[in-house]
């Protein structure tokens, strides 16, 4: 089990007021699964995503990442879990804007210790992955939407993590671009890849192998509530 | 690290005119600091050539009354308790360490009774001295001969002039051989002596000038043996001592050691009166410190500079941590640990200071050079101080980005991330 979530609980405080943002949220992902969570904006999907991604701490509840409980880990030992074993990939990419493609990608591998020249290496690597062995001196501003969130991925994969985490990662691309990440998605997952996707729109999600819902901080396995979706 | 500091580098490089507006407070404040510096360097640097120039490294001990050098002689005797130094104590002091000769002489400046025929030499300078002293002051006869032991024992009336004045005396006339009268004594001129080195001193300031010629304000100098001395001047005086140190280093060394011998030797009842040494070097070196810590109040000034120049590298910092918060949401997303950025923001605070320092340095010396050319004061580069004021513009860096720094390390990566 790479993902293991037990009755996870959010709450965000606003002044006197106690706001649940996740409510007993209980997620199980196995090992090479293709898993997108939907839900629209304001259901907790987001919350979600950053507790998955050791961005966030839970209220109450387990969180096993690979088997191994990473609540109350230092902040340390945390970055570290998101540098091994989760790559992110954004919906507005954040790729450093002074640097290339090549240098964009090479960046998680600076904070695990690669050597420079094994990061140039790696990271062609990882560019080719994603079809952009041609573009690897180009700097964001040159690239198009798509070719920037195929850069982010690449970026997310070149540390090899277990889990990809995808937030609305085709949100801000044109139908071609996203079929094309998508594809991509489901090339890596079928690479081994664990790949976790929120999205709130029910065309992308249809990619997964599977989808669980979430609206009003309740995760379920069925769409229940499709019609408000 | 060396990555750090290339993102730096593309970092200043991207913003020139804001990193540069940055750095000017630092390099005004360097610049202005080193350019203090050179002027103090050149300054001393000048003061100690003027010693060295001089060649002669000698060292006057001079009996004097507490604080004041020059004993105020009332011209009847030396006072009691004071003995005649002897030669076998000018074997003595010739034994301290450094000490290569050692000349004893008395002196009567300003006298005022000199003749030759119906020219009249005011002002000059009366030596008595024995056969050491041309050799510890550096003189070399220019003509004539000088004293011999015959002249010391047998008490002659010889005179040797030096060419101030002789020229005084004699215009162009040659001087040896020719009778001159010192108070109603005739003297035989047998010699005239200058300095074996013609050494010029550099004079800067009315100090200076006292300092290398203070002494030679007389019209002239006439030496005579010794033991011709009470021919003229009835009254015996305190002997002088003069001691011709090694090299320029043991001149500040050899006076206590000397001086102290002297006293040693001493059974005055006036604790007040003791020889002293009289070094050249130590009158520079006081003179050093003046010039030191005067323009160390001038350094103070300019590092409030320096100091503007960090808050306005630490407000920039801010603004950069504030701009870049996206970037550092991702950097911590991906897995950069609180150090790493931490680290990042100094470098970039630390290369930019760095580089301030470095520009204010070479400004510095640019304006040194200025100042050298257009005040005609020597600068000299202290190649210690630019390093240190280098290192020190880096300390300002790490010291004012720490805080920015902190600010962005502890950045909540998922409020980061939404920051646009």
């Amino acid at each position: 089990m790479i993902l293991e979530l037990n009755d996870i609980c959010k709450d965000y405080i606003t002044g006197k007021l106690v706001v649940p943002a996740l409510k007993d949220v209980t997620l199980h992902v196995e090992e090479g699964e293709y898993v997108a969570i939907m839900g629209p904006s304001g259901s907790g999907k987001s919350t979600l995503m950053n507790i998955i991604g050791c961005l966030d701490e839970p209220t109450s509840g387990s969180f096993l990442l690979n088997g191994k409980n990473v609540i109350g880990l230092s902040e340390n030992e945390i970055a570290d879990e998101r540098l091994n074993n989760i790559g992110f990939v954004f919906q507005t990419f954040q790729l450093l804007p002074k640097q290339t493609a090549l240098d964009n990608v090479a960046l998680p591998l600076i904070y695990a210790g690669v050597s420079k020249r094994e990061r140039r290496a790696r990271a062609a690597v990882a560019l080719e992955r994603v079809g952009l062995a041609e573009r690897m001196d180009f700097l964001p501003t040159q690239l198009s939407g798509g070719q920037k969130q195929r850069v982010a991925i690449a970026r997310a994969m070149v540390n090899n993590p277990k889990i990809l985490l995808a937030d609305e990662p085709t949100g801000a691309l044109d139908s071609k671009s996203s079929i094309q990440v998508l594809e991509l998605f489901e090339k890596l997952n079928r690479e081994g890849v664990t790949v976790i996707m929120i999205t709130h729109d029910s065309s992308v999600a249809r990619h997964a192998k599977r989808t669980v819902y979430i609206f009003d901080g309740e995760l379920s396995e069925v769409k229940r509530q499709e019609e408000l979706i | 690290m060396l990555e750090n500091i290339r993102l730096s580098f593309q970092g200043i490089w991207s913003h020139k005119m804001r990193s540069f507006l940055t750095m000017l407070g630092i390099i005004i404040g360097i610049a202005s600091i080193i350019a203090i510096v050179s002027t103090i360097q050149g300054t001393n640097e000048q003061l100690m050539q003027n010693v060295i120039g001089s060649g002669t490294n000698a060292v006057g001990i001079v009996l004097g009354q507490s604080s004041d050098y020059d004993y105020s002689f009332d011209y009847e005797g030396v006072p009691a308790g004071v003995p005649v130094i002897d030669e076998a104590t000018r074997e003595q002091l010739i034994g301290v360490e450094g000490v290569v000769d050692a000349t004893l002489y008395t002196s009567r400046s300003y006298a005022d009774n000199i003749y030759h025929l119906k020219t009249s030499l005011t002002g000059a300078q009366v030596l008595g001295i024995d056969t050491h002293y041309f050799n510890v002051y550096g003189y070399v006869m220019r003509t004539g001969r000088g004293f011999l032991e015959s002249d010391y024992t047998n008490f002659r009336k010889v005179a040797i002039l030096d060419q101030t004045a002789a020229s005084s005396l004699f215009q162009e006339e040659s001087a040896v051989g020719k009778t001159i009268e010192i108070g109603g004594e005739p003297f035989i001129v047998v010699g005239v002596a200058q300095l074996s080195s013609q050494f010029e001193p550099t004079i800067n300031s009315v100090s200076d000038y006292e300092l290398y010629i203070g002494d030679n304000t007389s019209t002239g100098i006439v030496f005579l043996p010794s033991a011709s001395w009470s021919i003229v001047y009835q009254y015996d005086e305190p002997q002088n001592v003069a001691v011709k140190a090694d090299s320029v280093e043991y001149m500040s060394t050899v006076g206590k050691p000397c001086a102290d011998l002297l006293n040693a030797r001493l059974s005055t009842t006036n604790s007040d009166l003791k020889y002293r040494a009289k070094s050249t070097l130590d009158t520079v070196e006081q003179q050093q410190k003046i010039n030191e810590s005067t323009n160390q109040q001038l350094i103070w000034i300019a590092s409030i500079s320096l100091l503007v120049g960090g808050i306005g590298v630490m407000n920039i910092m801010l603004v950069s941590v504030t701009e870049r918060t996206s970037e550092i949401g991702l950097k911590k997303a991906i897995g950069a640990r609180k150090r790493a950025i931490l680290t990042q923001f100094l470098t970039e605070a630390a290369v930019l200071t760095s580089l301030g320092g470095i520009i204010g340095v070479i400004t510095g010396i640019i304006m040194a050079q200025a100042i050298s050319r257009i005040a005609q004061v020597p600068v000299g580069i202290n190649i210690p101080a630019t390093i240190i004021a280098v290192l020190f513009s880096t300390i300002i860096g790490v010291a004012f980005g720490f805080f920015p720094s902190v600010k962005a390390a502890n950045l909540n990566p998922i409020d980061a991330l939404r920051h646009e």
